[in-house]
């Protein structure tokens, strides 16, 4: 004891290297042994999971098409005064017109033609026959004449103002797209035409119906839970293999044998008809709306709620509720205490768990959905797989991304993820 | 309040059985003083707990009565009985700071804040914790958990505690020092405690009275120095302290005294107190620390010679382990005073007993 230096920070090993290296040398083998454990499962998730969704939401903005196939037109467009000019001048509209006249000769036209109809409708045949009869013109002309002589809508602001943001190299216009907003003829944000909004009115569709799931799984699991949590291990087994075995059921079956019970000719309609609740008439629809969606996936989301509330709840004693009751509290006092508030963080994983799932959720709604049960998934999907504007998916999927993190974090403000429990 | 000479709790055959087929407490009569310091301390299965568990409410006799200050409360649950517990795992809810726990006795009997904060004060102070009121449970040590548990128990000023094991969980330290701890609270705040424990040294530590149960049977009901001195049967003279177990048959009967024939050999003169009768087998229960070595001729009634298998140096005593009347186990205390006798192992040595200390139970 008597050689412990006075002054601590000058501690060293018995030989002579001072204290803190060695310890930093120690723990950074251990680190690297650490990190190598993980390294496979760290290249995995970058290579399948990291990298693609940086790729698509860099997709959302990205907007490739012009500088490929018109690489004059964004610089010249961009030198158009819009202030000053009602529509670009003739030096402007040359360098526009012989880039389309190229786009034809190379037979890339179709992609200019598609990325100007996401932004200004109907405009597919115009820039694809503008371009055909421009490609034939030879020697100097008027190029704006000649433009407006083909289609008088060359004659428009609003055609030269959807090309000129059309061809920016990087546009929020997606984004813009996917929150139901558009650019007007000066280039300010505005709302798009009344019968086109439908992407705000889908995310605020789709909060609110993940939002609904989760309560109505929070409320049927708390019960099955307890039970399980409580029972007696034979019967607390079965409950459980009760819980798993649809979860272990492919999830197509699942949700079509949901399509057998509920629709109108369907077990459920039979049987209120039979016991009389209504006529054979008033067969009630339940599938293929709304109602559908939120049964279907409020069943095969209810096992992400049991698993983690079960394994919080299977942790709190007895001897709580019981050393409550033995205080003086009611059965009622001593649950919702003692008891309810030990089991909020099962709630929190639970609840965090079904709400992300259901806010993604794409076949359930896909099957018994019908018109009105459709989630903002079901655009996407739709944007990737038919209309092809996957510039449009990137977008809503980049927003529904943003929207679950900034849940998460609101989440984290209000309970505090070290409140969560997973079990 | 009822007659102060009334039994705080009486137990009028209680039977209890959890499955139909086997009686985990079979017709157990016992009567709790007020004011009294009881202890259940019997074996795990003996049944003491599931008698704690039908005291507090939290499970159903399924036969007999159980009276609490006179009044039959069978069917009162547990919130409105009016005692006080402290478990074998503390049971602070973990989501509330100490204050908190203490007041939620408190609360829930709607009193007024000055009164619920004066209160917890001075249960914090009883239990010498006045600084810890802010802290969460998991932020104290096992022993102070504990002390907020016995704080949060009293603080509503039940007549009656119940104790399920509370020091179990305990380092050997700190549970001595809360033994004295509890006792001390009991003897000055005048509340009758029930106490289950295992653990025979606490329950010799803190009890008025112990109960010793075996197999849903309380064995023997008596004053802890009773219990170690005078046992009633082989089973408490076994589980109760450290004990030398002569098995034979009953000779000879002569009023108090027997002679038993040890079955290694030998004849022994034993205290008669449960033995069936002459013919019978019987079990002689007799305490190391009562056994002389090499005692002068004469001084006392048996008197056998045996090998010394063993010797274990334990400071204030040696542990001799001799070999007499054909029972190898038989284990001498000799005091580690000044001139004992000097015992080197495989050595014939005597060792003699009075025949009050050895006493001819059960077998």
């Amino acid at each position: 004891m008597a050689d412990i230096p006075a002054n601590q920070a000058t501690l060293t090993t018995a030989d002579g290297v001072p204290l803190k290296t060695k310890l930093r040398q120690t723990q950074r083998r251990m680190k690297m042994r650490a990190l190598g454990l993980v390294l496979p499962l760290l290249a995995f998730i970058a290579v399948t999971f990291i990298w693609p969704i940086g790729l698509m939401v860099y997709r959302g903005v990205d907007n490739p098409v012009f500088s490929e196939v018109m690489p004059n037109t964004n610089a010249a467009l961009a030198r158009w005064d819009t202030q000053a000019d009602e529509i670009p001048p003739e030096d402007i509209v040359a360098i526009v017109a012989r880039d389309l006249a190229q786009a034809r000769r190379d037979k890339t036209m179709g992609r200019v033609a598609t990325r100007m109809n996401y932004d200004l409708p109907g405009s597919r045949s115009l820039i694809t026959s503008s371009a055909r009869k421009l490609a034939k013109i030879e020697g100097d002309v008027v190029w704006t004449e000649e433009m407006v002589k083909i289609d008088k809508r060359w004659g428009e602001r609003k055609t030269w103002m959807a090309m000129r943001l059309a061809s920016e190299r990087y546009t929020m216009a997606f984004y813009m797209a996917a929150l139901d907003r558009t650019f007007d003829e000066d280039g300010n944000i505005t709302m798009q035409p009344e019968e086109r909004q439908i992407y705000v009115t889908l995310f605020l569709r789709t909060v609110w119906v993940s939002l609904l799931i989760t309560v109505l799984c929070i409320l049927l699991a708390y019960p099955i839970s307890y039970l399980m949590a409580t029972l007696p291990l034979r019967t607390s087994n079965l409950l459980m293999v009760m819980v798993l075995l649809p979860f272990w059921t492919s999830l197509l079956v699942r949700t079509t044998s949901w399509i057998v019970l509920l629709q109108k000719q369907g077990v459920l309609n039979d049987i209120l008809v039979f016991i009389g609740v209504f006529s054979d008439e008033g067969r009630i629809r339940m599938i293929y709306n709304m109602t559908g969606t939120v049964i279907a996936m409020t069943h095969i989301l209810l096992p992400f709620m049991v698993l983690p509330l079960y394994s919080v709840m299977k942790t709190i004693s007895p001897s709580y509720v019981r050393a409550a009751r033995s205080l003086g509290a009611t059965p009622a006092r001593a649950f919702w205490k003692i008891y309810f508030p030990q089991s909020v963080p099962g709630i929190g994983a639970g609840s965090i768990l079904v709400f992300i799932l259901a806010v993604g959720y794409y076949i359930t709604p896909a099957l018994v959905g019908g018109e009105s049960g459709q989630l903002i998934s079901n655009f996407i999907a739709f944007h990737m797989q038919k209309s092809l504007n996957w510039s449009l998916a990137a977008a809503l999927g980049g927003i529904l991304l943003g929207g679950v993190l900034a849940l998460y974090w609101i989440y984290n403000k209000l309970v505090g993820i070290d409140n969560m429990k997973m079990g | 309040m009822a007659d102060s000479n009334e039994p705080i709790v009486r137990f009028i055959n209680v039977q209890k059985s959890y499955d139909g087929e086997i009686l985990v407490v079979k017709n157990l009569n016992l009567d709790i003083a007020r004011g009294e310091f009881l202890t259940m301390l019997g074996p795990s299965g003996s049944g003491k707990t599931t008698c704690l568990m039908m005291l507090a409410g939290f499970e159903p006799a399924t036969n007999g009565d159980i009276t609490l200050n006179g009044k039959p409360i069978n069917n009162v649950p547990p919130h409105k009985r009016g005692i006080g517990m402290v478990f074998q795992n503390y049971a602070l809810f973990p989501h509330m700071t100490v204050a908190e726990n203490l007041s939620f006795p408190l609360e829930v009997r709607r009193m007024g804040k000055d009164e619920i904060e004066s209160r917890v004060t001075r249960a914090l102070e009883m239990v010498r914790l006045p600084e810890m009121a802010g802290r969460r449970p998991g932020q104290l040590s096992g022993g102070q958990q504990q002390r907020v548990a016995v704080a949060r128990a009293l603080v509503f000023d039940p007549d009656l505690v119940l104790m399920d094991e509370p020091l179990g969980a305990l380092d050997k330290n700190p549970r001595e020092e809360m033994q004295y701890e509890i006792k001390h609270i009991h003897e000055s705040l005048g509340v009758s405690v029930v106490y289950v424990t295992h653990d025979q040294s606490e329950a010799l530590t803190m009890s008025n009275r112990i109960a010793v149960f075996n197999d849903g049977i309380v064995q023997q009901l008596s004053t802890p120095d009773a219990l170690y001195e005078r046992p009633e049967n082989a089973f408490v003279a076994q589980f109760i302290g450290e004990n030398n177990r002569l098995m034979g048959t009953v000779k000879e009967v002569n009023g108090e005294s027997c002679t038993i024939e040890v079955d290694g050999g030998g004849a022994v003169i034993a205290l008669a107190v449960n033995i069936a009768g002459k013919g019978e087998r019987t079990t002689l229960s007799l305490r190391p620390e009562r056994v002389t070595i090499n005692p002068p001729e004469g001084s006392v009634p048996n008197v056998f010679e045996g090998t010394v298998e063993e010797l274990i140096y334990l400071g204030d005593h040696i542990r001799a382990r001799v070999n007499v009347c054909g029972h190898d186990d038989f284990i001498v205390k000799v005091p580690n005073a000044s001139g004992h006798a000097a015992l080197k192992e495989k050595t014939k040595v005597k060792v003699g007993w009075e025949f009050e200390d050895c006493r001819a139970l059960d077998a």
